[in-house]
């Protein structure tokens, strides 16, 4: 979306690149001994190294997730690839990754065209809207009359024109050709509106000289499910990726956290929980894992709440509302089928 | 009349009267270069005017505002907001990973280790009155490079028999280069070398596109082509013994003929054996090694190659004139960043199903063939500016073509070329970064991975990071065009502008 010149390079060749995946990657990822995941090369809270060199990130804890379900808790048994977004679809269909957490649009001509299969959204993201505080508007339908800013040639600047038009309000775009000189013109002020993908907005709130000064808007009017994805044509490892996605969403659900799984596994009388973590029933072995397959991975990154938290959640600097990513239990999209 | 006669004779040289006190001194010197005229006045105060405000806002920027010690962005943040100088406590916690990417902590030293090995062996070569010269361009030419990659890899790589079958090619093909340049070689054993090296090179394309039998020999695994090609090989190299040992000089010559496979069976040697080395994947690796590694690879590479091709593109002979015509032209016609491109994403959908080869490795070969195109053609610029009756002369004295290229010719032309090498090497150390493209991490592509730590994302993370980076690389650069200049002058002879 972003780069459309890449964007179009990068479909040419994986559109030639469209051959069946090798079978048995579990057991390739077994022999092998490490899991290769295909990550973003830098995108705060997605995707960064920390001071030591250690990858951290949302889409890097479900690449932990999945090793941890693989190799008994060993969550370090993951080899990073970082990626551009060209490189990634042709790094999975030529078998460098396993796996692709790399947050990815999931899209009808991705899933089907380009031979790959999501396996679920870890993070519904979409297009937002930033504001200065002291405009005091708590809603996108107040910004009628407002100059925003906007990269050009993008689907934002159509998404933007459609929702305006749609709530029959009037604005001024001030349409600028790379992201980060959008948010060098929002923040002197030559719009009052900053609007891109929601994700992107609490990350360029920081570069601001004063993030407190700045909200984004709870309206998303846009839809960009971001989420793993893995080759076609491998129904085993597709089921044991969206399984270990499921299981943390249900964990989170369950109240199954890094710090009680233990605990609950152990001695919890609730049979969703027996089963998930492999008390009753025999759900592990049937995707090839084991049975405490679930323990492992919550004892290694915890569940999709705490995984949230941890990156992009309001004690990190990045500051993200669960909204839309909340359970659809407190009124979010985040649901999963139950273990049974 | 009587004749005026002059009564002043001088008797020696007079003693030369001091300049004007209006031509000395500094008050001089500025007034003519400086305030010559009233234009000169007014340039020299306006541009001075901007040179102090540019170094004041550059050193209030970089030293007055800027934060020099921290854990994370609150550090380089105003507690109210508002902009701050440069954030160098960011350069400083990242400092490691600008340097090593992510080569684990307790290797690093593995890396110092070779980077010291590499100044201490370039030093005394770089410095004309150092001693040992041939001996010291061997160990950094040879001996250094398979140190190098065993000390960063941690050597063990699972050589293949293909591979192994690759380099005894190779050092066949050198081999009997040498032989042939020794005056009074067989002729007929040195064309049957020279054809068994190439049968061998055309087995192992077969080799590499069909599957044939595999079995073991000498720990190494080979396929029945391979190690056909691998016989052929050491069979080319017997043959380029014989022929230079029937000529005159029989112990140099064939010590000379015999070194390219010795030095490929310690090669080989290094790698298989285990050092004890934790080893490293290449992905692992970042920031200036991977632009050091890219570079030095791009310019050892280069040099060699670079003059092969401008030699070929000169010669009488057609198919190896359109060859190295149609590769320099082919290589310097697509930009660096297609060609990265290609070798990342096309290469694989060649190779067969399962079969990887290393990003790093594909990058390196990418930008040695992309640099020694640019390089052929200012090694041409400097073979035409030899007038031919330095060849007539050469050749009269009876040397052959390898001689007078290695004796008479190129040490000319290459000597007339250093500010164009030169300019190639910087400009091939700049290009580097283009690999971040590729995904490959090197040190702008680590500087520019630590923007998106959420821990250190403030308002001037990006631009301490990038002056950081540019200041690395112009320290490289700067140096290698010093040097560049001590060494024409140094060679200079007869030529003195």
């Amino acid at each position: 979306m972003k780069n459309s010149i890449l964007a179009l390079l990068g479909s040419v060749a994986v559109a030639s690149a469209v051959v069946p995946a090798t079978a048995a990657t579990l057991d390739d990822v077994k022999n092998r001994g490490t899991l290769r995941c295909g990550v973003n090369t830098g995108l705060p809270g997605f995707a960064s190294q920390n001071d030591q060199g250690e990858w951290q990130g949302l889409d890097i804890d479900y690449c932990k997730a999945v090793a941890a379900a693989i190799f008994d808790g060993d969550a370090s048994k993951v080899q990073y690839s970082p990626l551009s977004a060209v490189q990634r679809f042709p790094a999975l269909q030529n078998n460098e990754v396993d796996l692709l957490a790399r947050n990815t649009t999931w899209t009808m001509d991705r899933d089907t065209a380009l031979g790959l299969n999501f396996v679920g959204v870890n993070y519904y993201d979409g297009q937002g809207f930033m504001v200065r505080r002291d405009l005091n508007v708590t809603s996108a339908l107040q910004l009628s009359g407002a100059t925003v800013c906007v990269q050009s040639g993008t689907t934002t600047e159509l998404n933007l024109t459609d929702y305006f038009r749609a709530n029959n309000m009037d604005f001024n775009p001030v349409v600028i050709e790379s992201q980060d000189s959008v948010n060098t013109a929002y923040e002197q002020g030559r719009c009052d509106v900053l609007t891109t993908d929601a994700s992107g907005l609490y990350a360029s709130r920081l570069e601001m000289s004063n993030p407190d000064e700045h909200i984004v808007l709870p309206e998303i009017i846009s839809k960009e499910p971001l989420g793993p994805v893995v080759r076609q044509g491998d129904e085993q490892w597709f089921d044991l990726v969206k399984w270990v996605h499921f299981g943390l969403i249900n964990a989170e659900e369950l109240g199954v956290t890094q710090e009680n799984v233990e605990d609950m596994a152990a001695n919890s009388e609730n049979p969703d929980i027996r089963r998930l973590l492999g008390a009753d029933d025999n759900f592990g072995e049937d995707i090839g894992l084991t049975n405490q397959w679930m323990v492992h991975v919550i004892k290694a990154v915890g569940n999709y709440g705490e995984i949230f938290d941890r990156n992009v959640g309001p004690d990190t600097p990045l500051k993200i509302q669960r909204g839309q990513n909340a359970l659809w239990t407190k009124g979010g999209l985040q649901y999963a089928p139950p273990v049974r | 009349m009587e004749e005026q006669v002059a009564f002043y004779v001088a008797r020696g040289q007079e003693p030369s009267l001091p300049p004007p006190r209006s031509e000395v001194g500094l008050p001089a010197t500025l007034r003519k270069n400086l305030f010559a005229t009233p234009l000169d006045s007014v340039i020299t105060v306006a541009l001075g005017l901007f040179a102090a405000w540019a170094a004041w806002n550059l050193i209030e920027w970089g030293l007055l505002r800027a934060v020099f010690t921290g854990a994370d962005r609150e550090a380089c943040l105003l507690p109210g907001g508002g902009e701050i100088g440069a954030c160098w406590a960011f350069v400083n916690a990242k400092l490691g990973q600008f340097i090593y990417g992510r080569y684990p902590l307790d290797e690093r030293w593995r890396v110092d280790l070779a980077f010291l090995l590499l100044v201490l062996l370039t030093i005394p070569l770089a410095i004309p009155r150092a001693p040992y010269k041939r001996l010291n361009a061997l160990l950094l030419g040879i001996a250094f490079p398979v140190v190098a990659l065993v000390l960063l890899t941690g050597g063990e790589i699972g050589v293949s028999g293909g591979w192994v079958a690759f380099l005894f090619t190779l050092a066949a093909f050198v081999s009997a280069a040498f032989a042939g340049g020794s005056s009074g070689a067989r002729p007929a054993l040195l064309k049957a070398a020279m054809g068994l090296a190439a049968v061998s090179l055309l087995v192992l394309l077969i080799a590499a596109a069909i599957r044939s039998g595999r079995f073991d020999l000498l720990g190494f695994e080979f396929s029945t082509l391979s190690l056909l090609a691998f016989l052929l090989a050491l069979a080319s190299v017997a043959a380029s013994l014989f022929a230079g040992r029937t000529g005159g000089e029989s112990s140099a010559g064939a010590g000379r003929v015999l070194m390219p496979p010795l030095v490929t069976a310690v090669l080989v040697a290094a790698l298989s054996v285990d050092f004890g080395l934790q080893p490293v994947p290449t992905n692992l690796w970042g920031g200036l090694l991977v632009t050091l590694v890219v570079a030095l690879t791009g310019i050892a590479a280069s040099l060699p190659l670079g003059i092969l091709l401008a030699l070929g593109r000169r010669s009488h002979l057609p198919a190896v004139r359109l060859f190295s015509i149609i590769f320099i032209e082919f290589w310097r016609g697509v930009p660096l960043i297609t060609v990265l491109f290609m070798s990342a994403f096309m290469i694989p959908l060649f190779l067969p199903d399962g079969v990887s080869f290393n990003q790093l490795l594909r990058a390196l070969i990418g930008v040695a063939i992309f640099s020694a195109a640019y390089m052929a053609e200012v090694i041409r610029g400097g073979l035409q500016a030899i007038p031919k009756g330095q060849y007539e002369g050469a050749q009269a004295l009876g040397l052959s073509y390898w001689q007078m290229m290695r004796l008479v010719i190129m040490p000319q032309a290459i000597k007339l070329v250093i500010p164009g090498i030169v300019n190639t090497f910087i400009g091939l150390f700049k290009d580097t970064s283009l690999v971040y493209i590729i995904g490959l991490a090197d040190l702008l592509g680590t500087v520019r991975r630590g923007f998106s730590d959420p821990n250190w994302i403030t308002p001037s993370t990006a631009a301490t990071g990038l002056i950081f980076a540019a200041f690395v690389y112009w320290l490289f650069c700067f140096g290698m065009s010093r040097y560049s200049m001590f060494m024409e002058r140094r060679l200079e002879t007869g030529h003195k502008r």
